[in-house]
């Protein structure tokens, strides 16, 4: 393989792997804080419906840019943000407030989410489906190389997939450098000592929610605005719970999630690969692949990684 | 000067329980003052009314002269007043530094200032005379650390009122002393200090002022130069509690249990026994004392069969037991009264008659026919519920809502059956006030003396002077040395314990 073909897989890596980066960090953020969150699916899932429905009747409204991006495009993922954090909050809500069981909570939406994004749909754009955009977020810079067959192949970096690089490393920045973080790592491994000490551990593991819910969001955001260009019924198709395993994959670190997510991407991306290298394989076990991987992933490893202590406790 | 602390009237009930009956009761700045009181007699409630986590429902709470309300803990860390909490709040996998400044970060821009906070609880530490490490991990410091930490923790927010609740409960008495020392020194230079305890050696050795407390109210204030531990306990128990028996160490007839040489790693795959031999024969309590880590846990759990033993022999009453299973040694009739008695003995969400048949629930009156048969159960609980007098509405009652010391009268209820042959007892009276302690004790001794073979594992150097006929004082994984009974002291045995020096002969003990 030349240069050429590595930086266009490394591209297509990280395209795949930016819900993965983004949906694990929403669970970074939410279990560090000590609540789990099994919804980053249905988060994600609101957040592209949001974000998708906002963009589109906004069409004509937003004539506005800011520099390549159209102004619809941009209040599109900004909608799909905020529908992130609120679904976030109804769970913390739930959780924190109710005392409802996490996962018994975090089940719930993921359920009411996949329903309430198929309804509204049929309601707002009736059978024929969520009409695809004219444009989708346009890519921040494109690489043009050629490969060795003289052929020319560009590798593009859209705004939401370099936009989860700087997500991660602001997340280890917060939770490992700042007054914030250390309260947030105390509130998820011993959330009695945050009461104590006369904060408010309800403060801290509200705002985390959120924060994790609006990533949540624009890794939604990422599939129908940067991707796609439209809306499809259960379009996240699993990879909120991927996200979940990269996570525990990652220990609940930015920069270990990042890597795990990368290797569930490439996994992805491979297919690509094997076709370059004329391996023939039936293109459905390629596409079980990050599922298969996930369960090894979670078999291997759950047993030997260690979380939050206080994860789930009120 | 106005008393540090003035607490007039503080009522507070619980549905069932009047916690605080109309107390009133003095803090003077100065003052070592220690809080006495069973299980239950409201000095918990008191202090956290006093610390902001408990409302009163009526009451009024003076600080320094002038009367204030505690909401929240916030209000009371503005009030000058401190909690070193049992339970240690601590956050583990966080630095020393990060630990004691959680809450008033230093801060460089958005950042934690890593530096300046190290320097600042150096600082903190030098002046008032606790040395710590900064950076050093939490989890990885051993208990008497941690609670330094914790001390730290309350004076960096300049508390001049410092609760300590039961602040021994998990020490060495190395580290009790030192403990002590500190405790002095801070009273010395103003602060107002009280302590919760149930230990009359302490109030002794470390308090200038006593209130004891019983059912939620005051019973009366003292000094103890003006009393003795004996009177002291008479006023927790509200009887005067029988003076122990100075029995002569027993002989013990046959050998029950036979340990010969026995190796084992501990959970991180270390040697956590390095050859421990011990023989324990019928009629006789066999001490084993150490500081926490040296194997006493582990050779505990291999005896029981939580764990397996790397090598060596183990015998009960002849026959090889290491590949027995846990209930195949039980059967045989070993009991365990274990240490973690929330995580090893009991089942909180369980009722007091199911946790006292988990170790027999299979076996006839208590299953027929693959049922369990509930009547007998219930009836062989309220049994237990009478002889033990466990404090319970009824047999039926769920463990959780027990206190500390009705749960391990579970435990002892169901371990001191009179079929076992050897009983094999870690920290027995661990968080269990002086009244259930002293019955706990009086069941020991009355098992032994009907025949059977106790191994008796503690923390506590009072336990083990009263109860003990012989004493093997464990340290790195071996027995360092045995002493009888009444020819050893308390400080040779603390000697021993840190330098494990001092192995002298083997009275009695394993060849």
């Amino acid at each position: 393989m030349d240069f050429a073909m590595f930086i266009a897989l490394l591209a297509a890596t990280l395209q795949l792997a930016t819900p993965l980066i983004l949906g694990s960090l929403t669970g970074i953020w939410s279990e560090r804080s000590g609540v789990v969150n099994i919804a980053i699916e249905g988060i994600m899932l609101t957040g592209a419906f949001a974000g998708y429905t906002v963009a589109e009747q906004t069409l004509d409204v937003a004539r506005w840019s800011l520099g390549p991006i159209p102004g619809n495009l941009l209040l599109g993922v900004l909608a799909a943000c905020v529908a992130g954090a609120l679904l976030a909050l109804v769970h913390a809500f739930w959780s924190l407030k109710l005392r409802t069981d996490q996962i018994i909570s975090g089940t719930a939406l993921n359920i009411l989410a996949l329903g309430l994004t198929a309804y509204l749909l049929r309601l707002i754009y009736d059978v024929g489906g969520s009409p695809k955009l004219p444009s989708t977020l346009p890519p921040l810079f494109v690489w043009n190389l050629t490969n060795s067959h003289g052929e020319t192949i560009s590798a593009q970096f859209t705004p939401i997939m370099l936009l989860s690089l700087v997500l991660v490393v602001a997340t280890h920045l917060v939770l490992f450098h700042t007054p914030w973080g250390l309260r947030t790592l105390a509130a998820g491994e011993h959330p009695t000592t945050v009461r104590t000490l006369g904060m408010s551990l309800d403060a801290i593991r509200y705002t985390n929610l959120a924060i994790g819910g609006a990533i949540a969001g624009l890794a939604g955001a990422f599939l129908t605005l940067e991707q796609v260009g439209q809306f499809n019924e259960n379009m996240t198709a699993g990879k909120g719970f991927i996200a979940l395993a990269v996570m525990i994959f990652g220990r609940w670190k930015p920069f270990y999630a990042l890597a795990a997510a990368l290797f569930f991407g490439l996994a992805d991306a491979s297919q690509v690969l094997l076709q370059t290298w004329g391996i023939q394989i039936p293109a459905e076990f390629l596409e079980m692949l990050p599922y298969v991987l996930t369960l090894v992933a979670l078999m291997g490893l759950v047993g030997r990684t260690r979380g939050p202590a206080a994860v789930g406790q009120i | 000067m106005a008393p540090a602390v003035q607490l007039k009237g503080i009522h507070k009930i619980y549905p069932g329980v009047i916690a605080n009956d109309r107390v009133d009761w003095t803090l003077e700045w100065g003052q070592i003052h220690a809080l006495l009181g069973e299980n239950g007699a409201g000095k918990s409630t008191l202090m956290n009314v006093l610390y902001g986590m408990t409302r009163p429902d009526a009451g009024e709470i003076h600080v320094d002269g002038r009367q204030v309300e505690i909401p929240a803990p916030s209000a009371a860390i503005k009030l000058g007043i401190g909690m070193v909490h049992q339970h240690f709040q601590l956050v583990g996998p966080l630095t020393v530094a990060q630990n004691i400044l959680l809450g008033c970060e230093p801060r460089l821009g958005p950042f934690f200032h890593t530096r300046k906070a190290n320097q600042r609880v150096a600082d903190l530490a030098d002046r008032v005379g606790l040395p710590v490490d900064p950076t050093a991990r939490v989890e990885q410091l051993p208990v008497g650390m941690q609670q330094r930490v914790e001390i730290l923790k309350v004076l960096q927010r300049d508390a001049r009122i410092l609760i300590f609740d039961e602040p021994t409960a998990v020490l060495t008495p190395q580290e009790i002393d030192e403990l002590g020392a500190v405790m002095k020194r801070l009273a010395q230079e103003g602060r107002a200090l009280v302590f919760i305890t149930h230990k009359m050696r302490e109030v002794m050795a470390i308090a200038t002022d006593v209130t004891v407390m019983r059912a939620g109210r005051v019973i009366g204030s003292t000094t103890p130069s003006a009393t003795s531990a004996g009177e002291l306990a008479a006023m927790v128990v509200g009887r005067p509690l029988a003076p122990v028996a100075e029995v002569p160490a027993r002989l013990g007839g046959e050998v029950v249990l036979e340990i010969r040489d026995l190796h084992a790693a501990n959970d991180r795959g270390l040697e956590a026994l390095e050859g421990v031999s011990i023989d324990v024969r019928q009629g006789e309590i066999v001490g084993i004392i150490g500081v926490e880590g040296n194997g006493q846990s582990e050779l505990v759990e291999v005896i029981t069969g939580l764990r397996k033993a790397s090598s060596g022999q183990l015998r009960l009453l002849g026959e090889g037991i290491a590949g027995a299973t846990v209930r195949q040694r039980r059967e045989k009739g070993v009991g365990h009264v274990a240490e973690d008695r929330l995580r090893h003995a009991v089942v909180t969400a369980y009722s007091i008659a199911d946790n006292l048949v988990l170790d027999r629930y299979y076996l006839p009156p208590y299953s027929r026919n693959a049922m369990l048969d509930d009547r007998a159960i219930t009836r062989n609980g309220a049994t237990s519920l009478e002889r033990y007098r466990i404090k319970a509405p009824d047999a039926r009652t769920p463990v959780s809502s027990l206190s500390g010391g009705n749960q391990q009268k579970v435990v002892v209820a169901r371990e001191l059956d009179p079929n076992h042959r050897l009983l094999v007892v870690s920290q027995p009276t661990r968080g269990v006030d002086a009244g259930a302690a002293e019955f706990i004790h009086d069941q020991i001794r009355q098992l032994c003396d009907a025949g059977a073979a106790v191994l008796l594992v503690t923390n506590e150097l009072d336990e083990l002077m009263v109860l003990a006929d012989r004493i093997g004082v464990m340290f790195h994984g071996k027995i360092a040395g045995w002493r009888v009974r009444g020819s050893c002291s308390r400080e040779e045995l603390g000697r021993m314990m840190i330098a494990g020096a001092g192995s002298g002969p083997l009275p009695g003990g394993a060849a």
